[in-house]
C-alpha cells in the first residue's frame, strides 16, 4: 500500500489489509489529526483498505 | 458502513457526504441561534486566513445567506501567508464576495518576518496582538467579526489559560468574545464554537475548499502546540473530552456576575485597551515600528 503523509510530505510503502482505524494505529497516527482519502474520496474509520490502495493522510490541523 | 439516513456509503460516522454537510450546516445554525451570534440583517466581517477553518466559515455563512465581507490580515510570513491569501481571493472572486486585505507592512512598516529577523521575541505574541489590533481597526463599520475558531481551538485556549492561571483572559473566551457595548470594539463571534476541528476539515474537503496542509512556520515555538497535542491524546482515549471542557467552561462563565465592562481607550492610538497604552502601541514603540 502506498501512503502519502501530507503533514510530513512523505511517501511510505506498507503491507496492510484491514480497517482504516487499524492502519492509523499501525502508523501511530492519532485519528483526531487526520482524514483519510483514497482515490480523491474520503473514507471512514470502518472502511477496509488493501495493499493495492493508494492512500493519502490529510492533516486536520493547520494554521498557527 | 451505510449512511444512517439514506443508503449511500458513509464517509464519517453514520453520515454520507450529503448528509454530513447537512449535519454540519445545521450545527452551525443551531450554534448561531443558541448563542444569539447573528441576525440576518447584520453586516458581517469574516476574518479569513485562507486556511480550512476560515474558508469553511466563509462558505457556510455565504450558503446560509448572511451579508458577508472577507477580511484578511497579511502578516507577511513568506511561504505561508502569501499562499493562503491566494486561496481566499480566488474563492471570493468566484463567489462574488467582497474582500479586503490589511497588511503588517502597510500598517507598521515591516512584515512579521522582518520584525523577527532583528528581534529575539516570541513571534506568536507580537503576531497575535497586531492581528487583533488590525482586525478591530479595519472592521469598525461592521456589526460583527466572525472567526473560524472551532471547538478544538476553544478547548486549547481554556486549558492554556487555566495552566497559566490567566483568569482575566480565560473569561474573555466564549462563543461571543471580547467587550460588548463599546462602539470602538467590534463584537466577535465563533459560529464553529461547537464544531470539532476534524468536522470542519471534512466539511472543507467535501466542498472542495482549500484543505492543503499549511502550518505557520513559527508554530513550533508555541505553547498552544504542546497543549493541542496533549489534548488530542486525551481525546483519543476519552472521547468527548474537548466538548466536556467547553461545556464546563460555559457553565462556569454563566455564574460570573455581569460582563467584562467596557475597556478603556489607549491614549496613543485611541483603540480599546485595558491599559493606558495598548499592547500594540507598546510593541510599536519597543520594536521601533511605523504606525503610531
Amino acid at each position: 500500500m502506498d501512503i502519502f503523509i501530507e503533514k510530513d510530505s512523505k511517501n511510505i510503502c506498507l503491507a496492510y489489509e484491514g480497517k482504516v482505524s487499524g492502519l492509523l494505529q499501525k502508523l501511530k497516527v492519532n485519528p483526531e489529526t487526520v482524514i483519510v482519502v483514497r482515490g480523491g474520496e474520503l473514507i471512514a474509520d470502518d472502511d477496509l483498505v488493501s495493499d493495492k490502495d493508494s492512500i493519502r493522510l490529510m492533516s486536520v490541523i493547520s494554521g498557527g | 458502513m451505510k449512511c444512517g439516513i439514506c443508503s449511500e456509503k458513509a464517509v464519517y460516522k453514520r453520515y454520507c457526504s450529503k448528509h454530513f454537510k447537512d449535519y454540519f450546516e445545521n450545527k452551525v445554525k443551531v450554534t448561531i441561534k443558541r448563542f444569539g451570534l447573528l441576525k440576518k440583517k447584520d453586516n458581517v466581517a469574516v476574518a479569513v486566513s485562507g486556511g480550512k477553518d476560515s474558508m469553511a466559515l466563509l462558505h457556510v455563512l455565504h450558503k446560509l445567506g448572511y451579508r458577508i465581507t472577507a477580511v484578511a490580515v497579511d502578516e507577511g510570513i513568506a511561504g505561508y501567508r502569501d499562499k493562503t491569501l491566494k486561496t481566499m481571493t480566488s474563492y471570493c472572486k468566484s463567489e462574488d464576495i467582497g474582500y479586503r486585505i490589511v497588511s503588517f507592512k502597510d500598517n507598521f512598516g515591516k512584515t512579521l518576518d522582518e520584525i523577527m529577523d532583528k528581534e529575539k521575541i516570541r513571534p506568536c505574541s507580537v503576531c497575535g496582538v497586531f492581528r487583533r489590533y488590525l482586525l478591530n481597526l479595519h472592521t469598525r463599520k461592521f456589526d460583527v467579526i466572525a472567526t473560524g475558531h472551532n471547538l478544538d481551538d476553544e478547548a486549547q485556549a481554556i486549558l492554556m489559560n487555566l495552566v497559566k492561571s490567566n483568569m482575566s483572559l480565560l473569561f474573555r473566551l466564549g462563543p461571543v468574545s471580547g467587550y460588548h457595548n463599546n462602539e470602538s470594539f467590534t463584537k466577535r463571534i465563533k459560529p464553529f464554537y461547537l464544531c470539532p476541528e476534524k468536522e470542519v476539515m471534512i466539511y472543507s474537503f467535501l466542498n472542495k475548499l482549500n484543505t492543503e496542509f499549511s502550518e505557520c512556520p513559527n508554530v513550533g515555538l508555541s505553547f498552544r502546540l504542546r497543549i493541542r497535542d496533549r489534548l488530542n491524546e486525551i481525546e483519543l482515549k476519552m472521547p468527548g473530552t474537548k466538548r466536556n471542557l467547553v461545556d464546563w467552561f460555559l457553565r462556569i462563565k454563566e455564574k460570573l456576575p455581569g460582563d467584562l465592562g467596557s475597556p478603556d481607550t489607549c491614549r496613543i492610538c485611541g483603540e480599546p485597551s485595558t491599559k493606558e497604552r495598548c499592547n500594540a502601541c507598546n510593541y510599536i514603540s519597543e520594536l521601533k515600528l511605523g504606525g503610531n
